[in-house]
């Protein structure tokens, strides 16, 4: 019966998208005031002086706030969001800074005034003193700790925490081979193309406020703000407007911004605004990504894994607003689709002066897989196997899900695989790329003076992580259909996807469901758009609000037709009686049937008033029970994550002279259960991947040692354009249904990132016979580690196993 | 007052086949004057440096970064934004029917600048080879497609547009 469920429709928004018609978060406001800060030059210091004296004649000045200038609860630091019982010493910053600052771009004053220009004047002449305290910047001067980010955290140590499953270290002892590697990866970020944007309007006679925020939580701004500036949450509506990407820098929240903007508005009560600029997205908002991960790990002749124990140390900058998720889900995430042995992780979670880091796309996922793939490469390159061999005899197996992989995931519940076919993945993905076929094509090449490499990598990602996500459904008597979940879009196609499940469920076209997210107006209960969790939240969620407004429907249905609800079916719109087409009953004057009216509003209304006849007249018009309206209201709550899966292999062409890596094939096999619409989980399998070769090849944070960050601006930060990106993502699906999730889904958002610097040093490594344990890798890096190998090798070191895999154990 | 001389400034432009006029401090940027003395809110800013092309807008024909130009230098000149790229009764360009058939978008935020791009691009390659479509989007940035669909969207729009010329001889 399905037939928009699995079907590659067009994108409903983008209709308003192309004639430019969106409206994001600086579209909004027009005439609002303009909110601009004076941001720390400094990554550490102390605030001696602030003289605003120089600005107080700007022309069209309207507000100078700091510190000193908040109340109560705004002085208090922002809410750490995610406590953790190992988060013994977390810290959040203040709104605005309170006597220190602690990176580059952390907010110091803020500025009203009546546009961004004037903003900015006012600005440029206030006069901030500093005492420069030293830095801490990278994580070896983070753990060195000759200096301290926060002068009351020992260590600079945020957090240290252990999991294990099995005696990890005995295993390893016991083990006939064991290997260890360094492995490093550096600090990317999200970089939407629209930086974050809040709007605040105060509307003071009813004493509400309302706000438009480009974030991925309204909900949970909403409640922050509400705490913040002590407004009931009913006195509150955060709408999100349309947002030009996330890829996670939007779920933190509240950022300092979102509640001084509000904050102002209502003091001033007049519209505030603020949009951030490009540089000051780079300085002040979040980054992911930069952890040093040391492997110990033991294993058989066969390259079975029996023990495996990974000490890593992640960088959260100078705050942890968001907890220890990434560390965590990269802690337990690089286990993929495989059987560890006994496994122990431990990490330190350590304070930088640089800006901090939440999730980004992959949320720690990314390092996660490049050290377990890193790790099958060396294992392979030991014992002289290939590489799929022994990731295929290390696999989890079908018949073995649920599989418990012993440890605690980033929603506090156990790590228990639901479903997924590795085997059967690894297969499709060779036959795409003919892996058996590579050596042949690499004599080739070479036999030609041309240098290629293949390289493969798997992840298993958990998706759909809880607690929950509502939808409501309304058939309006238009026989339209209104769907809202609380949740966020930035760009994923959600009002095209979660549409085609409600249309499917009710049994409407496409194009009379419209759906709204992120708006607290509409859906008040909701969490939040982050680890791909949409299509399974609140996909199930409207789903199962769909079929209770369907059975709605049916009843009401029934009655005016005097037959059963079992005898009835909703096709194009209009019940009818099953094998009777003739029979029919448009759904809007169903729900004209269900609302008893005592007014004629128009004229579909006038057979639902109370002369218009029918209805038992000894009964109540609103059976009891019943609600008038065809409405319904569902909450999804799965027990746990649904994990899905992917593998990449890619093949790439290292220049002999300028080391630079082309991409000439890059394949994708991808599991993310049932799909709704295979052109959007495209779509997200391509961004992802596009992030992916980013971070591999061309993205890093490069902060000098006075904690400047010197590419802030699209200039210098290596964001690709389409001549980075590999020409043809070749992508394959495999559909394992999640049994967690009344539609077998498993998300896709993330995917197409994760494995990106695995699978590329991967293949780097193999065209160039050197091992790859650091990433990104830019062609000067390759040419630094070319040198290197080539003054090794004429040193005369004999063949064998490159330098840095030292055989500990044999 | 300080130091800036905010001085208004009339500047005349022809926007999307309309006259147009506002006035403006001599440093504003083109980009602001669209979108806020404009109300032409579908060119987008997403670095004022000139690198990511999402405000992209046609300057007499020429594909140009809005936010690297004054809007007081743009006087006289006549302006094309994403506003004005369908036909005057709604009917998508081929570039924006491409780019909704292919799945060239996902935020929306850099598509203004690409359909902008694409359109002044066709006009002068109008059937474009891969090489050339890679060359014609190369220098604006996306975060969300990988540039695949856009890539493909460059292809159809080409396609279609030779459809609707062979309907409309």
């Amino acid at each position: 019966m399905s037939s928009l469920f699995g079907a590659r429709v067009q994108r409903v928004e983008d209709d308003r998208f192309v004639r430019g018609h969106g409206a994001y978060l600086d579209d909004l406001g027009e005439g609002a005031l303009a909110a601009a800060f004076v941001r720390s030059p400094l990554a550490h210091a102390r605030i001696t002086d602030i003289d605003v004296s120089g600005a107080l004649d700007v022309d069209g000045l309207v507000a100078i706030y700091t510190y000193e200038d908040l109340p109560e609860r705004l002085a208090q630091p922002l809410p750490l969001l995610i406590p953790h019982p190992s988060l013994t010493h977390g810290r959040t910053p203040y709104p605005l800074a309170n006597g220190e600052v602690n990176h580059v771009g952390e907010a110091v004053v803020m500025i009203v005034a009546r546009d961004r220009y004037l903003a900015e004047d006012a600005a440029d002449r206030i006069d901030v003193s500093y005492d420069p305290l030293p830095p801490v910047v990278g994580l070896d001067a983070a753990r060195q700790a000759d200096h301290l980010v926060h002068p009351d955290v020992p260590g600079n140590l945020a957090a240290n925490e252990v999991q294990e499953h099995g005696d990890a270290a005995a295993a390893i002892r016991a083990a006939p081979h064991v290997l260890e590697l360094d492995l490093d990866i550096e600090r990317s970020a999200s970089t939407p193309l629209e930086g974050r944007g809040v709007l605040a309007v105060w509307e003071a006679q009813a004493g509400r406020l309302r706000m438009w925020t480009s974030t991925q939580t309204s909900t949970g701004v909403r409640a922050a703000v509400a705490a913040k500036l002590d407004l009931a949450l009913a006195d509150v509506d955060v709408i999100t407007p349309d947002v030009g990407g996330g890829f996670g820098v939007k779920i933190v929240h509240p950022w300092p911004e979102e509640v001084l903007v509000p904050w102002a508005a209502r003091l001033l009560g007049q519209p505030v605004k603020f949009t951030e600029d490009r540089r000051e997205h780079f300085i002040a908002s979040a980054h992911e990504r930069a952890q040093h991960h040391h492997v110990t790990v033991g294993f058989d002749d066969e390259g079975r894994l029996l023990g495996m124990s990974v000490r890593f140390w992640h960088d959260n900058g100078a705050y942890v607003p968001y907890g220890l998720i990434v560390p965590i889900v990269t802690s337990t995430q690089m286990l993929g689709p495989y059987k560890p042995g006994a496994f122990r992780v431990e990490f330190d979670s350590l304070y930088t002066n640089t800006v901090i880091v939440t999730p980004y796309r992959g949320a720690g996922r990314p390092h996660a897989a490049f050290v377990m793939e890193r790790t099958m490469d060396a294992i392979a390159a030991e014992l002289g196997l290939d590489r799929t061999v022994v990731r295929e005899r290390n696999f989890i197996q079908p018949r073995e899900m649920p599989y418990d992989q012993g440890l605690i995931f980033q929603d506090g519940r156990p790590l228990v695989y639901d479903s997924g076919d590795y085997p059967a993945l690894l297969a499709q993905l060779k036959e795409m790329i003919s892996w058996d076929e590579f050596p042949a094509y690499q004599a080739a090449a070479a036999a030609e003076g041309r240098t290629v490499g293949i390289g493969l990598a798997c992840y298993v990602e958990g998706t759909g992580v809880g607690p929950y996500e509502g939808g409501h459904v309304v058939v309006e008597t238009s026989g339209k259909v209104k769907v809202a979940t609380g949740l966020t879009t930035q760009g994923q196609g959600h009002q095209t996807v979660l549409a085609q499940i409600v249309a499917d469920e009710l049994g409407v076209a496409l194009e009379d469901v419209e759906v709204v997210t992120g708006d607290t107006r509409r859906f008040g209960y909701a969490v939040g758009t982050f680890a791909s969790r949409t299509a399974v939240m609140s996909g199930s969620a409207v789903a199962l609000a769909a079929r209770k407004a369907r059975e709605k429907a049916l009843r009401v249905a029934a009655g005016a037709l005097e037959v059963s609800p079992d005898d009835l079916v909703i096709a194009d719109g209009i019940v009818q009686v099953k094998g009777d087409p003739d029979s029919g009953i448009a759904l809007g004057t169903v729900a004209v049937l269900s609302n008893p009216l005592r007014y004629a509003f128009d004229d579909a209304a006038k057979a639902a008033t109370q002369f218009a006849g029918g209805g038992d007249l000894d009964k109540p018009p609103v059976a009891e029970g019943e609600e008038p309206g065809i409405e319904g209201r569902a909450f999804f709550s799965p027990a746990r994550s649904t994990f899905a899966a992917g593998m990449h292999a890619v093949i790439v062409e290292t220049d002999p002279e300028t080391a630079e890596v082309t991409i000439l094939r890059y394949c994708v096999v991808h599991d993310c259960g049932r799909l709704i619409n295979p052109r959007i989980v495209e779509g997200q399998i391509h961004g992802g991947v596009a992030q992916g070769v980013g971070g591999a090849l061309y993205e890093r944070m490069a902060y000098d040692e006075n904690g400047q960050l010197l590419n802030a601006s699209f200039m210098d930060f290596l964001m690709p354009y389409v001549s980075e990106v590999p020409r043809r993502i070749e992508i394959d699906h495999l559909e394992t249904p999640s049994p967690l999730n009344p539609l077998g889904i498993k998300g896709a958002g993330e995917a197409g990132v994760i494995p990106g610097a695995a699978v590329l040093a991967a293949a780097i490594e193999d065209a160039e016979g050197f091992t790859i344990r650091s990433m990104p890798i830019s062609p000067s890096d390759l040419f630094e580690l070319r040198l290197t190998h080539r003054s090794a090798d004429s040193g005369g070191r004999p063949p064998g196993p490159p330098a840095d895999i030292q055989e500990a154990q044999s | 007052m300080t130091g800036i001389n905010d001085e208004l400034h009339e500047v005349s432009l022809t926007v999307n086949g309309a006259a147009r006029t506002a006035r403006v401090p001599a440093r504003r940027l083109l980009s602001d004057c669209i979108r806020h003395d404009l109300g032409l809110t579908g060119t987008h800013v997403g670095c004022e440096h000139g690198v990511c092309g999402a405000c992209t807008i046609l300057l007499d024909g020429v594909p140009v970064r809005s936010c690297l130009l004054l809007a007081v230098g743009a006087d006289g000149a006549e302006i094309t934004t994403v506003e004005g790229l369908a036909d005057p009764d709604g009917t998508l360009s081929a570039v924006q029917q491409a780019f909704t058939e292919c799945h060239g978008l996902q935020c929306g935020f850099c598509t203004p600048g690409f359909l902008t791009t694409i359109t002044a691009g066709l006009r002068v390659v109008p059937d474009p080879t891969e090489d050339e479509a890679l060359e014609m989007v190369g220098g604006n940035l996306c975060r969300c497609t990988g540039y695949q669909n856009i890539v493909a969207s460059v292809h159809r729009a080409a396609a279609i547009q030779r459809a609707r010329e062979v309907g409309a001889g």
